[in-house]
């Protein structure tokens, strides 16, 4: 037996400090937590079996899908706006670096929703598109605002617009993160800036990038919700349309929410990996994946009723 | 040495038959600023030589040596580096700007070695070697990856290839810098004091690589506070204070006998 745990021989026998406070706070959280409960679970206002029931209706998960389209088209332009408006800020060019920081600085000062309102009033504002060559009479082509801007498409355009804005600084952040010395040393070995940029600088800013692009990405899946004030068929449009029509607002909401809740912790998951990716050599030990740190846990587990059970089988000896 | 092909300037040297240096510098002016930390300069370098900057911190050895291959621009003189003029064009006596691009191109004849070894830590070592003579240089990757496998056991090293550089001891992760400039198969290879950041011990294994490099022939400029390291290694001591040069000659001459009174008084000091 000693010769398995060796190191019990030179363990203390020491009393953990008694910590009341710690037990005392628990039991007022659980206690209030239950009364919570309680009174959701028998509230006559909540009819649970509703919301079972819309959980799954077709018309809410193709709202659900429309959120992701959405959120996927414009959180990918806006990704790749957001690279570009960074790009421009810290150029040399000085029309690009004020262009740039005027667009930030209009996009990030207004709210959304306004900015949401006016792109569904665009048509209202220019009734038609015209592609040609500026103050000449040459036009390509020429298409009717309508048309062209559904409210769908001006509801992914609204959100884009808005989260380059807070996405560009998120890169320029990233970018400025990368240590000067591999511009240097990029430089050196006759790399072009665009080589630099693309192979040495991106993917080194991408680690800094990523956690806070996490958060910009749960945000836009939520202010998908916001397109509902331009009618665009969305996962919250869809809710509010049906309660409309059987009253029933808190369980719809409520379906919603959970909706909301799933998408955001699936995408938790890709997240977690490309930050890792990302991060690799950043650390002596790459971090490990989520499947690896739950089988180490559950491992863990495993080693510590191991331990117990042999110190039993040591007491009673 | 057998390996010199890969170690060495190789096939290129062929250059050093006309009697025109590798690198000239002519009356090379540097100011940051108010300041001018370099006061027309006037070096050459033959190929094949290894060429050692000794001098004071803050006297411009490491501003000069940026200067060469055009990290840092020159407000005066001329720089050339085989034959061709560093970062400028002369068209009818005037001096043009050369597109980044062209710098660039002009690069990849020019190793360089840093002091903080500026590895590209999303890299792995092998990753680090390979990525310029694949990406830039445009070599076939097969022979790129037998090529720096081949540098990375010259630098003793071949065990290491995928691990990354914080993974990897300051020693180590300069000779994989070294491996790096060397695969794209330089004219020339300029180290910036390339030991400064090391712990003592570490300082002997880069040293030895680069003891090889000079006997297989490699053109360097190093600038080093190792005078043990310039004593035996070196063709040529440049001795620099104060933004011009002091003294130069072989290092007997300018260890053993400093004609100035300056690097008198530096040689006191460091030895």
């Amino acid at each position: 037996m000693a010769s398995t745990a060796p190191s019990r021989e030179f363990d203390n026998a020491v009393r953990p400090l008694r910590r009341p406070g710690r037990w005392v706070g628990a039991a007022v959280i659980i206690v209030l937590l239950a009364a919570f409960a309680q009174a959701i679970a028998t509230n006559e206002n909540i009819d649970f079996a509703t919301i079972g029931e819309y959980l799954l209706n077709p018309r809410i998960l193709s709202g659900v899908q429309l959120t992701l389209l959405i959120t996927v088209i414009a959180m990918t332009c806006a990704a790749i706006l957001a690279v570009i408006i960074a790009a421009m800020r810290m150029s040399g060019n000085p029309v690009m670096v004020a262009v740039a920081a005027v667009y930030v600085w209009a996009f990030r000062g207004t709210p959304l929703l306004v900015q949401i309102v006016i792109w569904g009033y665009f048509g209202l504002i220019f009734d038609k598109i015209t592609l040609g060559i500026p103050f000449t009479d040459i036009v390509f082509v020429q298409a009717d605002t309508n048309t062209l801007i559904t409210a769908l498409v001006a509801g992914i355009i609204a959100l884009t617009l808005n989260e380059a804005a807070y996405s560009s600084e998120i890169v320029r952040s990233g970018m400025l993160s990368v240590d000067e010395g591999q511009r240097e040393a990029a430089a050196s070995l006759g790399m072009s800036p665009a080589y630099c940029f693309m192979r040495v600088l991106l993917p080194q800013a991408m680690r800094v990038i990523i956690p806070p692009m996490g958060n910009q990405l749960i945000s836009m899946i939520k202010n998908t919700s916001l397109l509902s004030l331009i009618a665009v068929l969305e996962l919250y449009t869809q809710a509010t349309q049906i309660s409309a029509q059987n009253l029933r607002q808190v369980e719809l909401l409520i379906v919603v929410s959970i909706w909301y809740l799933a998408i955001v912790s699936v995408l938790s998951i890709p997240q977690h990996y490309l930050e890792r990716y990302f991060g690799r050599g950043s650390t002596k030990n790459q971090p490990q994946t989520l499947a690896q740190k739950a089988r180490e846990y559950t491992g863990s587990i495993q080693v510590q009723r191991e331990h117990k059970r042999k110190r039993k089988a040591q007491n009673h000896v | 040495m057998s390996d010199s092909t890969v170690f060495g300037s190789g096939s290129e040297s062929s250059i050093a038959l006309n009697d025109t240096a590798l690198v000239q510098l002519r009356g090379v002016r540097k100011r940051f600023g108010t300041l001018e930390v370099l006061k027309g300069i006037d070096m050459d370098v033959h190929a094949g030589e290894v060429t050692c900057l000794l001098g004071p911190s803050g006297s411009g050895k490491s501003t000069l040596l940026r200067c060469i291959n055009h990290l840092e621009s020159i407000n005066g003189g001329r720089i050339t580096v085989d034959g061709e003029l560093v970062g400028y064009r002369e068209r009818r006596g005037e001096l043009h700007e050369l597109h980044p691009r062209e710098v660039a191109k002009q690069r990849r004849k020019i190793g360089m070695v840093f002091q903080r070894f500026n590895l590209f830590p999303h890299m792995t070592a092998l990753e680090n070697i390979m990525e310029a003579p694949i990406g830039v240089a445009r070599r076939p990757k097969a022979r790129v990856r037998a090529d720096a496998m081949e540098l990375l056991a010259h630098v003793g090293l071949e065990d290491w290839a995928g691990h990354y550089p914080a993974q990897l001891s300051g020693g180590q992760q300069q000779r994989i810098a070294i491996a790096r400039a060397l695969a794209m198969k330089p004219k020339i290879m300029l180290f910036d004091e390339p030991t400064s950041a090391l712990d003592p011990e570490l300082v002997g294994d880069v040293l030895e690589v680069m003891r090889d490099l000079a006997r297989a022939g490699t053109t360097m400029v190093v600038v080093t506070h190792e005078i043990g390291f310039a004593r035996s290694a070196a063709d040529t001591v440049v001795f620099m204070d104060d933004g011009v040069v002091v003294e130069s000659g072989t290092p007997e001459q300018v260890f053993d006998s400093p004609q100035n009174l300056r690097t008198q008084g530096f040689l006191e000091n460091v030895l």
